[in-house]
């Protein structure tokens, strides 16, 4: 009896030994698929940035005027300094061999140096991103926590009475100019109503660290962060709307509701899942359409991020710095779409057996 | 519609206009870019202040029936200036999208028509067209070129084609095969027209929807590169009008505030009609 018990199991543990190694296997085989997948994508990445560095170069040589102007601005320097700049950028060298060593320099992310500011281009740019991904970061979680719920809600009855009164909402959200959008906020809750402060990200007042510091940043976000919160939210809303009125005439959502599954179960578990795919790829590809909107959000708040910096670089016509923003910026949207592939493909891994 | 009881007569199909302003919101879009097009055209003719000439009213004066968007810093109508604004915005609106569906058109039906090696090759680079941030890529075009009307319409023209490519392309990819087409093509008809002359006028709804969205796409562009003080300095825009009234924001909300309207409603009214004309040529979404 006892010994028959112990040959089940070890037959047993035989079988689970021989179940788990072909687990094992398919694990490795889709990991094995993940990393090339990642690699092509990462691969992939490469000729848009040598797109971008062409575009920059293109703009250096093409720009009206001597091209060293366009590494140094339209500043009073000295003419030690624009030789100096002559000499660092070999711009008395045949042209194949300047986009070499322009190449060298951005790939070593020596962006160049900001006369006006008198630093350089990329210290002052990763200087500010903190304060840019701070308002961006804040907006989106929210923004998209309510898109996604109110295009739940909207999707679940396509036009009645909550689907239109949002879809108005998100009309309107969608034709408005952002800034303008900050404007009137800026009029109304900081300036007719004292509630808010009307510039920068925390007051001199405030102390410089503890929570005191963190009040003051938080009383300073809120104003921003609203308006380009609507902004997105919007985009959001419009999306999961449109795939949840896909998603909920599908079979799977009558079985699920004929198995007796409560709406919120129905909505929430079978649904959104299926829905939010596309939801996520919306965020990951428009990065590049929510950075320039953080720039004009910031620009009305004062608010210190990337896009204050390029207003300050447009107005100064500090052109260095503005060719340095776009090559940061486009990286940072390179890496989001990047990711954002990355990330379908954890959620959804049939894209990697194509 | 009428529903016909007779058994010989089918149920008349509406007409492409009908079903057009049927659709209420389309109707109402129709009608705001018509007025808004009133005012760019007749309002300098009418109203009786120089948008230029300053001191016409007392300086920052608000709104009243004498001026009735009030006065700005420098004593000029804001009204009047508005609506010069509004033609140069929607010049740049109309202009521009002309200009990346005429890119989109050109590259999709090559792209799609042809297929294999000069597809991947222009369908590659549409991918990295679409990558590259093109709000940042026109600040720098426009800082670089020199803030004028003309390279503010070319730089939004140039960057905004990826997506209307790529429906074009596939619209194209799914006509090239279809029989008329083929017959077109036995009967002797040079490339150009059949590209042209057969598939193009079939597959120019999905065209016409995304130019007209294109449009409220590119007015916002432009008043976004405005208002960072990439206006043309001398073209007054509503986004320029917006920059200016930054500094008097605290006294004058008038400024701010009814220039602006007028972007919002002329993009709200371009986005309704690209939504109805979406309604008309795809009669799938109209249905649901």
């Amino acid at each position: 009896m006892v010994e028959a018990t112990s040959k089940a199991n070890g037959g047993d543990a035989v079988a689970t030994d021989v179940a788990a190694a072909g687990k094992a296997r398919a694990k490795r085989g889709i990991r094995f698929r993940y990393a090339r997948y990642v690699a092509r994508r990462l691969l992939q990445a490469v000729p848009i940035i040598v797109v971008i560095v062409l575009i920059n170069f293109t703009l250096i040589q093409a720009a009206p005027g001597d091209p060293v102007y366009a590494l140094i601005g339209q500043m009073e320097t000295t003419p030690e300094y624009i030789a100096q700049v002559r000499e660092e950028f070999g711009l008395d060298e045949p042209l194949p061999q300047q986009f070499l060593s322009y190449i060298a320099k951005i790939a070593t992310f020596d962006l160049g140096y900001s006369f006006r500011f008198r630093q350089d281009v990329s210290g002052l740019i990763f200087e500010r991103v903190p304060a840019t991904f701070l308002l961006m970061g804040t907006a989106l979680v929210i923004s998209s926590l309510l898109g996604i719920g109110l295009g739940v809600i909207a999707g679940r009855r396509p036009f009645g009475w909550t689907d239109n009164a949002a879809t108005i909402f998100a009309l309107a959200g969608f034709s408005m100019p952002v800034f303008w959008l900050g404007q009137l906020v800026l009029l109304v809750f900081a300036l007719k109503l004292p509630w808010f402060p009307v510039q920068g990200m925390v007051s001199l007042r405030a102390p410089s660290h503890g929570w005191g510091y963190i009040a003051s940043v938080l009383h300073h976000l809120v104003l921003p962060a609203t308006v380009y919160g609507i902004y997105h939210l919007t985009l959001i809303f419009r999306m999961t709307r449109i795939k949840m009125m896909d998603v909920l005439v599908q079979d799977f959502i009558t079985t699920a509701r004929s198995k007796g599954a409560g709406e919120r179960r129905v909505l929430f578990v079978h649904a959104l899942p299926n829905a939010i795919l596309p939801v996520i790829t919306v965020i990951g590809y428009n990065f590049g359409f929510m950075l320039a909107g953080s720039v004009l959000v910031e620009t009305v708040f004062g608010w210190p991020g990337l896009g204050r910096l390029m207003y300050e670089a447009i107005n100064a016509r500090d052109y260095p710095l503005l060719l340095g923003l776009f090559v940061v910026i486009s990286l940072f949207v390179i890496i989001a779409n990047v990711l954002t592939d990355i990330i379908y493909a954890l959620i959804d891994p049939r894209i990697l057996y194509r | 519609m009428t529903i016909e009881t007779s058994s010989f007569t089918v149920a008349s199909q509406p007409s492409g206009l009908r079903i057009f302003f049927r659709n209420r919101a389309s109707a109402v879009g129709t009608a705001v870019l018509i007025l808004l097009v009133l005012l760019a055209v007749l309002g300098p003719v009418l109203s009786p202040y120089d948008p230029l000439s300053i001191g016409v009213g007392e300086t920052m004066a608000p709104p009243s029936l004498t001026h009735i968007f009030g006065t700005d810093e420098l004593g000029r109508d804001i009204f009047s200036r508005a609506s010069l604004g509004v033609g140069v915005s929607l010049f740049v609106g109309f202009v521009a999208a002309a200009m990346s569906s005429t890119i989109a058109i050109l590259i999709g039906c090559i792209s799609g028509y042809f297929g294999a090696f000069v597809d991947d090759v222009l369908m590659r680079m549409t991918e990295i067209f679409q990558v590259i941030p093109r709000f940042f890529l026109a600040i720098l075009l426009v800082a670089f070129f020199g803030a004028s009307i003309v390279n503010i319409v070319i730089a939004i023209g140039l960057l905004s084609w990826p997506e209307s490519a790529r429906v074009i392309r596939a619209e194209v990819m799914s006509l090239k095969n279809r029989q008329y087409v083929s017959s077109a093509r036995i009967a002797g008809a040079s490339t150009a027209s059949i590209i042209f002359g057969e598939i193009l006028p079939n597959a120019l709804g999905p065209v016409i929807v995304n130019a007209t969205l294109q449009v409220g796409q590119a007015m916002l562009l432009e008043a976004g590169l405005s208002y960072l003080g990439l206006g043309d300095p001398n073209r007054i825009s509503l986004g320029l009008m917006l920059h200016q009234s930054q500094e008097i924001m605290r006294t004058a909300w008038w400024a701010t505030a009814l220039p602006g309207s007028l972007i919002f409603f002329a993009v709200l009214a371009a986005n309704l009609v690209g939504d109805g004309l979406n309604d008309l040529f795809n009669p799938r979404a109209r249905a649901r």
